[in-house]
């Protein structure tokens, strides 16, 4: 195989296993942070207790994704190495916008967060919750502007003697004209995903009849939380959308189906399934619809992909389906939680079994859909890798100028060859499927563990107690080892919980 | 500033990174490398602990590191990333594992499971200091940079790994060691802790031959090493303040000021990375093929405004990021107690 296709396979794996963890951190960082601090409000035990089962949680995930972001920030160098030359001048000091501001004050703060509790005052620890989740929207916040340079370039000129992008106005760059509409899409991406995680396991907990108090109190914070968001994010998906529609015709052509320019308004289709040979789609289509969300009127047809010459044109097949399916999961959130709020005013809710169940599966809808998105973007931004400026002539026909092709954006075809991209691949999938599995493993672990009892009577920890003399230290070490063993699984909160151990697995 | 002081400043300010990374990072490192001498469970989660809250900021000077350079200096980055493509890929691999053995050993019961993330913790970080010492090693060496700012070919790993390179990589090594001993020493107590200050004293004889050993070699067969000194001939008072600082660290150990000894060891780091940058001036990446292929600064720059920005971000940000890295060395001072949020 090419090594074109063989690092565009190994970008595409790799942010896309990294993007699994971030939106967790950043939702679920939010909601710790109301967690958190309606017990400073209300004193309510039971929500420092949640707050601490929420954390632990968070800090598996946050580990996954430094562990995988840390590729992230290499691969530029090490795949794509042309590119690196073509944009470091805009696009570097992005990334290292989000070391300073964002990674220093994520990692730092999460210390105090998860191995803090007894070190500092609940009012510092309340503050290193909110800077963890400032943190990790801070680290969105760079690298999503970094992005949206990419697919909608701004306040730069092309130095054509070094052949390179160089940077003339950096506010221009980072408020690039899609780089706000795309933040707020994203973050409410992972805000959704942080409520549908908390929803799914305290739904759990409510089929379990386990931690009742607990399960509904954490699921309604996070209903509340996730409705309101969900129904943010169609207003948000629309201006994202028609953002798309002006800047990058070309993309919403192959989100849309749209192989010919027909005169009149342009229908929508809800669902289908596009034929690339015949240039057509087979499917339900709204009429007039997507002439509507784009110019708000009913006449303007929309641009055709045979408005763009073929070198120009972007695969259709992937980004369809992925927009397809992100929206219609936005449509099913919506649904699901405006309906489970209005149960929750009649207080019918944790007896609605069914519902519940929805609840334990629909995270994995907000995964995909999270996961949809950014495909559809990226593989609708092809065959570029910086977007060029689009420029309709009087025929009709659109132009792309400058910009960058995602082939010449690889390294030096000499330097990296398909065989040692081949090997990375190889490597990563195993190192991945492992960490994931043992994830699913280690995160099964804690939940079925759940949370601590609100009133822990505090009693010295086994192996807390720092080992004195030498002698009889080493027998101690063995009971409190043993102890750890059968406790199976408790070993983090060995002091707590003891009337939960039949639990413990 | 004008464009010259702007690109030395991020000249200096990447050796900046580098030493903080190596300094923080390096006793963590450490730790892991002299993790399987513990010998039971609860002295392995004591010495995991040593580093649990501080590993992962201290990782983030070296993601800090990377932007910088991709941002200042994007064609080394550009060239070197991809000319040591699978050293890099490795050296990933390496980072991925030590971070998620840290957060996972602990959470099981099972032997075999915390066998595994024990070794995971150990070969991690082992390995991944060696391959930083062999990449300094290499840039010392002068890597095979061709004519269009790339290299020539791609690098293998077994051609990175000449005598000069491996000796590099195992005083690497052996100096992490070192520096983690020494941590571990101030964040430890009992039977442990006395174990610790006999590993201490054998990693200090490690770390001094293998400083012998480097010297000599790099007299004799690096002659960038030894022109950096007949250009710069002030750097011989840093070459003299490391030698004053490495006897310091017995002294130190001696007498029995643990904080004393690690920061000794810190300035030690620091004064390699310091000459290591001496000896690359005025290039970041040296070609083993020709001079005139050389990446030096100007050529490998960032334009003024880019640089300029960027210094911006570093007068803003880094007051920020001292004063709570300061904060919560802090907060986690003193020796380890394991609790319920232990790893
Ligand atoms: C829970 C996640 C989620 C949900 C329910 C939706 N989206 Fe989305 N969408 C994302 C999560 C996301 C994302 C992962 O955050 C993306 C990827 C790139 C980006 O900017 O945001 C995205 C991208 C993205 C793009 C492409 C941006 C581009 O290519 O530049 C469009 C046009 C939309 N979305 C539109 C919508 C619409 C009309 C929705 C209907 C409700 C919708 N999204 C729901
Ligand atoms: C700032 C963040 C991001 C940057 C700078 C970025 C950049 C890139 C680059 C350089 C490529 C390789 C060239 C190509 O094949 O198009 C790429 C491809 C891709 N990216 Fe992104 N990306 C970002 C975020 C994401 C995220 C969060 C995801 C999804 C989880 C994602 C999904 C993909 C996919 C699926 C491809 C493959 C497209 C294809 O091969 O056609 N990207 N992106
Ligand atoms: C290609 C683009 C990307 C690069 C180069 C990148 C780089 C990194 C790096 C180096 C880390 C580890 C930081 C540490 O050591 O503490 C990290 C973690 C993180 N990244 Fe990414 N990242 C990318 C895409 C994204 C996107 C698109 C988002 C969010 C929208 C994101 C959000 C985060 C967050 C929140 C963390 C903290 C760890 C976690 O919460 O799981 N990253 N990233």
């Amino acid at each position: 195989m090419d090594v074109e296709v063989l690092s565009r396979i190994q970008f595409a794996m790799t942010i896309m296993f990294h993007y699994l963890f971030p939106p967790l951190s950043i939702g679920l960082g939010l909601l710790m942070v109301l967690m958190e601090g309606l017990y400073l409000k209300t004193g309510d035990r039971q929500y420092h207790v949640m707050t601490k089962f929420w954390s632990r949680i968070f800090a598996a995930n946050f580990a996954m994704g430094v562990a995988t972001g840390i590729v992230m920030e290499f691969q530029f160098g090490t795949n794509w190495a042309n590119y690196a030359r073509f944009v470091g001048d805009v696009f570097g000091s992005a990334l290292a916008a989000e070391g300073i501001f964002a990674f220093f004050l994520e990692s730092g703060f999460l210390a105090v967060l998860v191995f803090g509790w007894d070190r500092v005052s609940p009012k510092m620890h309340f503050f290193a919750t909110c800077m963890v989740s400032l943190g990790s929207i801070f680290s969105a916040v760079w690298i999503i502007i970094a992005n949206s340079w990419m697919q909608t370039p701004a306040g730069h000129i092309i130095d054509p003697v070094q052949n390179r992008a160089v940077i003339v106005d950096f506010w221009a760059l980072v408020f690039n004209p899609s780089s706000m509409v795309r933040l707020f899409h994203t973050l409410m991406g992972a805000f959704i995903l942080g409520a549908f995680f908390v929803m799914s396991i305290s739904a759990f907990y409510v089929l379990k009849n386990r931690h009742l108090d607990f399960a509904k109190k954490s699921f309604t914070i996070a209903l509340i939380f996730g409705t309101t968001c969900s129904l943010i994010m169609m207003f948000s998906g629309d201006l994202q959308a028609r953002e798309v529609g002006f800047h990058q015709p070309a993309k919403l052509a192959a989100f849309e189906g749209v192989f010919k320019t027909k005169p009149g308004p342009t229908g929508m289709y809800l669902f289908g399934w596009p034929d690339t040979e015949n240039e057509t789609v087979t499917g339900v289509e709204v009429p007039y619809l997507l002439t509507f969300l784009m110019y708000r009127d009913f006449k303007t047809p929309i641009m055709g992909l045979d408005r763009f010459r073929p070198e120009d044109r972007p695969p259709v097949k992937i980004p369809f389906m992925t927009y397809h399916l992100m929206i219609g999961l936005g449509g099913f959130f919506v649904g699901v939680t405006v309906l489970a709020s209005f149960l929750l005013w009649r207080g019918t809710l944790f007896q609605t079994r069914w519902l519940m169940w929805v609840f334990v599966f629909a995270v994995i809808g907000a995964y995909v859909a999270n996961q949809a998105g950014w495909v559809s973007a990226e593989v609708g931004r092809q065959p570029f890798i910086v977007y060029p400026k689009v420029v309709q002539r009087a025929d009709g026909m659109f132009d792309m100028i400058g910009g960058m092709r995602t082939v010449d954006g690889l390294s030096n075809r000499k330097v990296v060859v398909a065989g040692q991209v081949l090997t990375s691949i190889i490597l990563f999938t195993l190192v991945y499927i492992l960490l994931f599995a043992v994830f699913i493993f280690v995160l099964n672990t804690k939940i079925q563990h759940g949370p601590d009892e609100p009133h822990p009577p505090k009693e010295p920890v086994p192996d807390g107690v720092p080992s004195g003399s030498t002698g009889s230290a080493g027998t101690d070490f063995l009971n409190a080892a043993a102890t750890l063993v059968d406790r199976q699984g408790q070993t983090l909160a060995s002091n707590e919980g003891e009337n939960k151990k039949e639990e413990g697995r | 500033m004008d464009t010259t002081s702007l690109q030395m400043f991020w000249y200096i300010l990447l050796g900046v990174l580098l030493a903080g990374y190596a300094i923080l990072d390096g006793f963590d490192l450490g730790v892991g490398i002299l993790h399987p001498l513990a010998r039971d469970d609860r002295e392995r989660r004591v010495m995991m602990n040593s580093i649990g809250p501080l590993w992962d900021g201290n990782e983030v000077w070296l993601v800090v590191f990377g932007g910088a350079l991709f941002a200042a200096f994007p064609k080394a980055y550009a060239a070197a990333f991809s000319g040591l493509y699978l050293a890099f890929m490795l050296l990933l691999f390496c980072l991925i594992f030590r971070g998620v053995s840290m957060e996972f050993r602990s959470k099981r019961p099972e032997k075999l499971w915390r066998k595994f993330w024990d070794v995971a913790f150990c070969a991690s970080s082992t390995l991944a200091t060696f391959l930083f010492g062999v990449a300094v090693g290499n840039s010392m060496h002068g890597l095979p940079l061709g004519a269009d700012g790339d290299f020539v070919s791609s690098v293998r790993l077994v051609q990175m790994l000449h005598p000069f390179p491996v000796c590099v990589g195992l005083f690497a090594v052996s100096a992490f060691a070192l520096h983690g001993a020494i941590y571990l020493n101030m964040k430890t107590e009992g039977e442990l802790h006395k174990r610790i200050r006999r590993w201490m004293w054998t990693c200090f004889w490690l770390f001094l031959f293998m400083y012998v050993v480097v010297t000599v070699f790099a007299v004799l067969a690096i002659p960038r090493a030894t022109a950096s000194f007949r250009n710069h001939p002030w750097a011989w008072i840093v070459v003299i303040l490391n030698i004053l600082a490495i006897a310091n660290i017995p002294r130190a150990i001696y007498l029995g000021r643990p904080l004393r000894a690690f920061l000794t060891s810190a300035c030690v780091i620091a004064a390699f990375t310091f000459l290591f940058g001496l000896a690359l001036y005025p290039n970041l990446i040296v070609s083993s093929i020709s001079p005139e292929y050389d990446l030096s600064i100007p050529k490998a720059a960032s334009t003024e405004k880019t640089l300029g920005i960027m210094a911006i971000i570093a007068f803003l940000g880094m007051p920020f990021v001292l004063s709570y890295t300061a904060v919560i060395y802090w907060v986690f001072r003193g020796k380890v107690v394991l609790h319920d949020d232990s790893y």
